[in-house]
């Protein structure tokens, strides 16, 4: 395999770099406690500082000699629709209840791929919901009502 | 006679009509997983968690366990007839079995898998059996420091589950550590990490980081490159092998149950590993060399058989150490919990007719598994032609209903969202999700159990040292990575697994 500067590589040490900072940052806050009785921040300042070693040699080995990966195009579309059907979900699951909530999550995935035609994308999205509730609502009784309070129904 | 004692308890257990009807619908389920290229077994086993969650615990880690060794057996399916391995295990079935597939003897190929994966099942089952209880009153002799040393070892070992640089491995490993800090301290009851949420108290649900990183990570980078799906699959015929087939087959499925055995057992070791090492050790005994890569049935039947034997034996960390080898197992510990068990040695003592019953599935498991798969091939084939357009939105939905079933919190479910991008960039980047999971399940036991050795011990950290089992084990850990970071077996961990590309 052929090694030289990584891009990819910089990118995933960076991230490393950066949660592991935020972890020793936010557990500093806690009590650290003495090696008898270790506190709460103790742990996570410990492995946080890890993380954020290892994310420092592998932005450094990216630099010098990394991986050659190529990082490919990514799916905006995909990424954009998903994240939003997600956070729908778990925003209007209380409010709207299972079914509209369903429906649209639905939709707004089935959307995501770039080559789905708008009618099936429904005709999916309204078996999708079907088979939801179907499976989890009648067939497994999860305690989720059917429709919410925000219909007025 | 305590075995037979212990396997008829265990027969009487999973033979119950329930445990029999979602052993089957585990293994079914499994095989179809294996088979649709796109969902594995993790992002599966994840969406189905909390449905089990009502299950009498031994019945939902029977249908687990029939998910995750069902679908090692589904992937060679489709490795073999479309040179589309389901499951990175069955990637090394692909090189000599599709060629197979291609000269018209796809049957014998697929029958060779069949048979062998049912010998190695049956074999490992009797291993699992006979070996977990001895293992068990080993771990239970262990203390704080001793699982310490143990849940680090088997940490490290997972590197080998990671393909690529070992180092973003243990980075990996070590984020996912950190992510299990979130939540309630257990000592003391602090919050940390939690930004003043009180969904966050109980601390990130494993459920939604095995969706996030296995099925939403995974979905986006299936939709970078649509294509459509075109399986031009043969016909199926002649699955009975030749007299001279069998001859040949002998060998390999026994040395590769012997492989996978032994392999499955490292915590952290695995399937993928037994049966590239099997495939290695067959191409260097084989006699006929030359038709490696051109058809040969050795090449078929010794790695099902190494990868089947190693599914198997890969419980023994899980049922014994509660040390999970694979990130459907992590998940699995956490049904465990969720049915007030703790994964360990007591499980055996404790909880015998679900230990022995779970053995004594795997092993029914088997039976159905050829069963179902050789006489449906063709239903198999034809699920193939399922338009992932279908399949993408039917993962998400259910992750998303499934994850806030858990425990009724939008902030499991927007945790799914944080972990499918984060594990979405972080495999761009070339870092595999598994260890972090692994990671993210054993880091609360690793703060645990160092922080009360050092109660123990009065604060002196050099008692993980001083006592002999665990100062063995770092030996080991320490060994492991040395060994994973050593660039001539790097590089040959490198050719192996570029084979399968």
């Amino acid at each position: 395999m052929e090694r030289r500067r990584s891009l990819p590589d910089v990118l995933a040490g960076m991230i490393f770099v950066l949660i592991g900072g935020a972890f020793v940052a936010g557990s500093l806050g806690y009590e650290l406690g003495t090696p008898l009785r270790m506190g709460p921040g103790a742990f996570p300042l410990l492995v946080g500082a890890i993380v954020a070693a290892l994310g420092l040699a592998i932005v450094v080995k990216g630099l010098v000699a990394g991986e050659v990966i190529s990082f490919g195009p990514i799916p905006w579309r995909a990424v954009v629709l998903i994240v939003a059907a997600l956070l729908f979900f778990g925003f209007t699951v209380r409010g709207l209840g299972f079914v509209v909530t369903s429906a649209v999550t639905a939709l707004l995935t089935t959307l995501a791929s770039s080559r789905v035609r708008p009618l099936t994308a429904v005709a999916v999205a309204a078996g999708l919901t079907v088979a939801a509730t179907l499976i989890f609502v009648v067939g497994l009784q999860l305690r989720i009502p059917l429709w919410g309070p925000w219909l007025g129904l | 006679m305590e075995f037979f004692d212990n396997l008829a308890l265990g027969f009487s257990t999973a033979l119950l009509v329930q445990n029999v009807v979602y052993c089957f619908v585990g293994v079914l389920l499994g095989t179809m997983v294996g088979v649709l290229p796109g969902i594995g077994p993790t992002a599966t086993v994840a969406m189905l968690l909390p449905i089990t969650f009502n299950f009498e615990p031994v019945t939902a880690l029977i249908m687990l366990a029939g998910i995750y060794y069902g679908a090692q057996y589904g992937g060679s399916t489709t490795a073999i007839l479309i040179n589309l391995p389901g499951e990175s295990s069955a990637a090394v079935t692909a090189l000599d079995g599709h060629e197979m597939a291609r000269q018209g003897r796809a049957g014998p190929a697929l029958a060779a898998a069949a048979i062998g994966s049912f010998i190695a099942g049956t074999v490992a089952t009797v291993v699992l059996a006979v070996a977990a209880p001895p293992l068990a009153r080993v771990a239970l002799k262990f203390g704080p420091a001793e699982y310490f040393s143990l849940v680090l070892l088997g940490l490290i070992v997972s590197i080998a589950l990671a393909r690529g640089s070992a180092l973003k491995a243990l980075a990996m490993i070590a984020l996912g550590v950190l992510l299990g800090t979130v939540g309630q301290d257990i000592y003391t009851g602090t919050p940390r990490f939690v930004f003043d949420r009180r969904e966050l108290y109980g601390g990130i649900d494993f459920v939604s980081v095995a969706v996030g990183m296995f099925g939403v990570a995974e979905i986006l980078r299936n939709l970078e490159n649509e294509q459509a799906r075109t399986a031009i699959v043969s016909r199926v015929k002649n699955l009975w092998p030749t007299r001279e087939d069998r001859r040949r087959i002998v060998g390999p499925i026994l040395r590769g149950t012997g492989l996978g055995a032994g392999l499955g057992i490292l915590p952290g070791g695995g399937h993928v590993l037994a049966s590239f090492t099997s495939y290695a050790v067959e191409k260097r005994v084989s006699k006929r060399q030359q038709e490696f890569g051109r058809g040969a049935i050795e090449g078929v039947a010794g790695p099902e058989s190494a990868n089947n034997a190693a599914a198997q034996t890969s419980f023994i960390p899980l049922l014994t150490l509660g040390l999970p080898a694979h990130p459907v197992m992590a998940l699995m510990v956490g049904a465990f919990i969720v049915h007030g068990i703790t994964p360990g040695p007591n499980v055996i003592t404790d909880e015998p007719a679900l230990f022995w019953g779970l053995i004594a599935s795997m092993w029914i498991g088997n039976v159905l598994l050829v069963v179902l798969n050789l006489p449906l091939i063709g239903l198999w084939v034809r699920m193939l032609r399922i338009p992932y357009q279908v399949l993408f939105p039917m993962i998400v939905l259910f992750a998303a209903i499934g994850t806030y079933s858990l425990g009724f919190n939008a902030y499991d479910v927007y945790a799914i969202v944080f972990f499918g991008i984060l594990g979405y960039i972080l495999i761009k980047c070339g870092c595999e999700p598994a260890p972090l999971l692994l990671g993210f399940v054993l880091g609360p036991l690793l703060e645990e159990n160092l922080r009360r050795a050092l109660i123990i011990s009065r604060g002196d950290a050099s008692v993980f040292l001083t006592r002999p089992i665990s100062a063995a084990l770092l030996a080991l850990a320490v060994a492991a990575l040395v060994v994973a970071a050593l660039p001539a077996i790097r590089k040959r961990r490198e050719i192996v697994f570029t084979e399968e590309d």
